[in-house]
This record gives C-alpha cells, structure tokens and sequence, in this order.
C-alpha cells in the first residue's frame, strides 16, 4: 500500500492537531470508535458476524467441515484463519493471491484466537487419528478505514460465540454450540511522532511510524503481540500500551458479550 | 506453542534440557563478509540455527511501481531450506515465512536511511539453513551486519532475541522442545543503541509480569550478549583489512579470496574437468550396451 495517497497537507493537518492534542476526528488518544455488532450476519453459515468498527467494516464466517487430524494432535480439531482484502474495501486492494499484508492480518487473528484457546479444540474430536471438525474461520473486509486487525479479531470472536457445530448435517449426533472458552480482545496502538494512538483510522495508519498489537484474555492475562511498521517503540511506550489494552479491551468485553 | 507433553523442561535444580540456566543463551557465532557475491553478508549460528544472510543494494527497485520517489524501500525475505527442520519443509514461501519477512522488512527499515536512497531497493536475502527454534531471532540478527557489512547506512544495528515460559517458568532463547511444548514465546529485536524496540511478537499465556521478565531477560541477552557479538564480528572482517593495508596488502579482505591460482592447481582442475566428461561419457555409452 503506496503512502503517498496523502497528501500532505493532510499529514501536516494530522500532525498539527496531535501536537495540541487532538485526533483528526475528534476522539481521545485512548478512545476507540464506536462499535456496531450483526451476530448471525449471513444465516447459512455455521457462525457469522458483520461488525463496524467507526467506518471500517468487516464480515466473518465459520464453516465447518469433517477431515483428518493433523498427525502430531490426532485428538484436537483443526483451525484455519483467511482474509481477504477485498477490492471492494479500498482502491488499494486488488484481488489475486494474497499480499503480505493479507497474510499478517490472517496470522495475527488466527493467533490471537489459537494461543489463547479461545475454542476448546479437543472437543472438535470426533474419532481420535481419524476424524475430526475443522473449522474454517473466513475474514472478508468489506470498508477499510483503518485498524483491520482489531475489526478482524473482534468480527472473527463474535461469529465464533454464534456458531453451531452442523453435527447432525453430518450425522454425528446432534449439533451443539461451538466451546468458546474465552475472550482474547485485541488492541492496536500506532505512534505518530511521539504521541500513541488506540484503534487508528486510515489516515493515522498512513502517517503512522510504528504498529502494535496486543491481545489480553478476560483475565487480563497476555496472549498475544504484533508489532509492525517501520519504527520502533521504547520500553516505556510499550508498557503503556499494555496497560491501556488491558483496561480497554475488558471494558470493549463487557460491552459486547 | 499449546503443545503437549509429559516431557519435564525444566528439572529439579532449575536447570533445562540442554543444561542451561533459565537466563542463559545457547553459544552464538556471528561472521561478518562470508559471501563473495553479496554487496554485504553474514554467518550466525546460534546454539543449532545456522542462518546466512545476504544484502544486495541499493539498486534500482524492480518493479518500478514498487518504487517510493522519496525513499528507498527494504526487502527482506526469510526463507527455510527445505533441509532445515525435522521434516522436509516444501521449499518457497509460505504464510510463516511471508509474515516473518515482513516484520523483518519493517524492523531494518526502521533503522535504514532509506531517505538517501529514493527509488532503491536494498534486498536482504535470509536463509534458514538449519532450523532449532528462535530462527527469525538468528535471521535478524544476521541481517543487521550483513547490511552494515554492506555499508548501508544505518542508525544503528538491530539485534534480535527470543524470551518466554516453558515448564511455568520464564525463560531466556527457548530451544526446540520448549518452543513446541512450552508456554510462551516473545521473539523481538530492539537497536542497541537506541534502546527501540523494532520487532516485537508474542503468543502463547503469560500474565502481565511475566511479560516484563521475559522482556527484560531478552532485551538485556540481546544487549549484553548478542550484540557485542556483532560488533565483534564486523571489527574482526574490517581490523583485518586496516592490518593488511599498513602491511601493504591491499585487496581488502579479512580472508582474501585467492585470486591467482598457481598453474598446476588451473592444470589440476581442467584434467579433472575432462575426466569428469570422461567419466559421464562412459557411463553412458554403458547404458546403451545394457539395452
């Protein structure tokens, strides 16, 4: 993605506001955008949510499926994670395979989503070596305004909360609720100049100098982290983002589910 | 991460599998200018990673529309020999590599002067040659001294190292089986001599505190330990060379690529050259009277 698609009055603007303390659309530096959850966007999958975060957009769906276990954990279901950026989202985006940006944003939900064992995957086992659930965990941006990776984490947990596992399509026995066993909320942060900024919009990604993510489970325990862009953060920038994420997503937690 | 297994990582006296402390690195070795071709290149072993790391550029960044007209961009590409790990890994990129390569772009680049450069590109080229946890750690740290090796200017070098927890302790450059069957792992890299952090992932559980152990464990490695190796190496490559020109010698190389052969080593290669066509010759015309 090209950075001079802003112009740079627009930086200048951006940088200015920052300096007397403002953001370019009016919030606190610790404030994110108001967020509009559909649980159940799209009937015919298994899960699904369509969630805006301010003017970014995104849908996930879950489809489940019956395969083979991976060999080293043949009782444990299986877990994929895509995303697709959509060229309907931007006039940046351009279909074909998938850039690296796609791929980060794919790894990231996928961790944020695996490592904190969100979905109890030993109860996705069916017949142990031989059978299991596989669950296929699809992202699709639908408006890019910034801040995908927290749009695509919360979208992806909250089509994971509504999702039946289709047993009985199957005929393995009746369909039961996906086990979702916790609440990995995701918090990304940039720095522009000095100053640290929660859930950026795409202006601020694009004057951004450095990226991080951080995801904290409903115990305030960590699980997660991506950093990205290029710059740097010091020690003490980072512990404050730990502590804003930490409050922050427990507040977004008990707000949502 | 989430592995699972009876396997005890860390023993009664405190000590891991490998007999480390939990503050304890693996042995490291860094060699800067190892690769004749490369603009600038490195060798890291570290405990048993062997990484090689090659820096091509500045040069004109192909395709064009990849080109930033105020700056030079930062390619990196991580990529594992198919040889490297336990099983064979299919060779190319895939999602982990991509993603890595990535990150890893962004973090040089933080500390490139790409400014001086608009339109290039400088290319760093890493590869994985044997993998045992802590590869994209070794990778960077390779990286930062082939492109000083390179003389690309930077503001500092980047040097890279791994912390996390593994048998419910926190632990320093988790090793292969504390990787698969540990807890937590925090990969990062900070500059030296800024103290930034440019690299920064982490996954698996650890509460808020034992991030800050493991934070510290690995910045303080990667300080204290790590990039004094890199240093090191550079000086070594480069003292040479101030040596050999006070001595007259000026080809400028801390081991000199022989550049004239004796005539009986250039006899020598061209007769086994011919034995080897010989040879094929043979082997061929072998089959045929087979058939």
């Amino acid at each position: 993605m090209s950075n001079d698609v802003l112009s740079d009055i627009k930086r200048m603007h951006i940088l200015t506001l920052l300096e007397s303390g403002k953001r370019i659309d009016g919030r606190g530096f610790e404030e994110r955008r108001k967020i509009e959850l559909m649980p159940n966007f799209v009937p015919r999958a298994e899960g699904s949510a369509r969630l805006r975060l301010g003017n970014t957009d995104v849908l996930a769906g879950i489809k489940m499926d019956i395969g083979t276990p991976f060999p080293d954990t043949p009782d444990t279901g299986v877990m994929t994670t895509n995303a697709e950026l959509i060229p309907m989202a931007s006039p940046f985006f351009e279909s074909g395979p998938p850039r690296p940006e796609a791929i980060e944003l794919s790894r990231v939900v996928d961790r944020g989503i695996r490592e904190s064992q969100t979905v109890d995957m030993a109860k996705l086992c069916i017949t142990p070596g031989e059978e299991v659930w596989v669950m296929f965990i699809d992202i699709h941006t639908l408006d890019y305004d910034g801040n995908l990776f927290d749009a695509a984490s919360l979208a992806a947990l909250a089509a994971l909360k509504n999702t039946t596992v289709p047993a009985e399509k199957f005929e393995k026995g009746e369909d039961y609720p996906l086990p979702v066993e916790h609440l990995p909320i995701s918090s990304t942060f940039v720095k522009i100049g000095d100053k640290i900024l929660l859930d950026p919009n795409y202006e601020e990604e694009q004057v951004a100098n450095a990226r991080l993510t951080i995801t904290f489970d409903e115990n305030g325990d960590l699980r997660a982290m991506q950093k990205g862009i290029g710059g740097g953060f010091t020690k003490e920038e980072i512990f404050y983002m730990m502590d804003v994420a930490r409050r922050t997503s427990r507040e977004l937690m008990q707000e949502l589910f | 991460m989430g592995g699972h297994s009876d396997i005890v990582l860390i023993d009664e006296n405190g000590l891991r599998l490998d007999g480390r402390k939990a503050d304890e690195l693996r042995p490291i070795k860094i060699e800067a200018g190892v690769l004749k071709r490369a603009d600038g290149s490195a060798y890291v072993e570290w405990g048993n990673n062997i990484v090689l790391a090659a820096v091509y550029g500045p040069r004109e960044a192909h395709p064009r529309h990849v080109q930033d007209s105020n700056k030079a961009i930062v390619q990196a590409k991580y990529n594992m020999a198919a040889f490297s790990v336990g099983e064979r890994k299919r060779p190319g990129p895939d999602r982990r590599s991509v993603e890595i390569s990535k990150i890893i772009s962004e973090a040089l680049e933080a500390v490139t002067m790409t400014e001086l450069f608009p339109r290039a590109t400088i290319d760093v080229y890493m590869e994985v040659l044997q993998a045992n946890a802590g590869t994209r750690c070794a990778a960077i740290t390779a990286a930062s001294v082939a492109m000083a090796d390179a003389g690309i200017p930077m503001r500092g070098l980047v040097t890279g190292c791994a912390a996390g927890k593994a048998g419910d302790k926190v632990i320093l450059d988790l090793g292969q089986e504390e990787d698969n069957f540990g807890q937590a792992d925090v990969p990062l890299a900070i500059v030296p001599r800024t103290g930034e952090v440019v690299l920064l992932q982490m996954d698996g559980h650890l509460t808020q505190e034992e991030f800050e152990e493991a934070f510290r464990l690995a910045t303080e490695a990667a300080l204290n330990v790590v990039y004094p190796l890199q240093v090191e190496a550079l000086k070594r490559r480069y003292a040479a060379s101030t040596e050999e020109i006070e001595n007259g010698i000026t080809n400028g190389l801390a081991n000199p690529v022989p550049h004239e052969e004796s005539a009986e080593e250039i006899v020598d290669e061209v007769t086994h050259a011919e034995e080897g066509v010989a040879l094929e010759d043979m082997d061929a015309s072998g089959e045929e009277a087979g058939q």
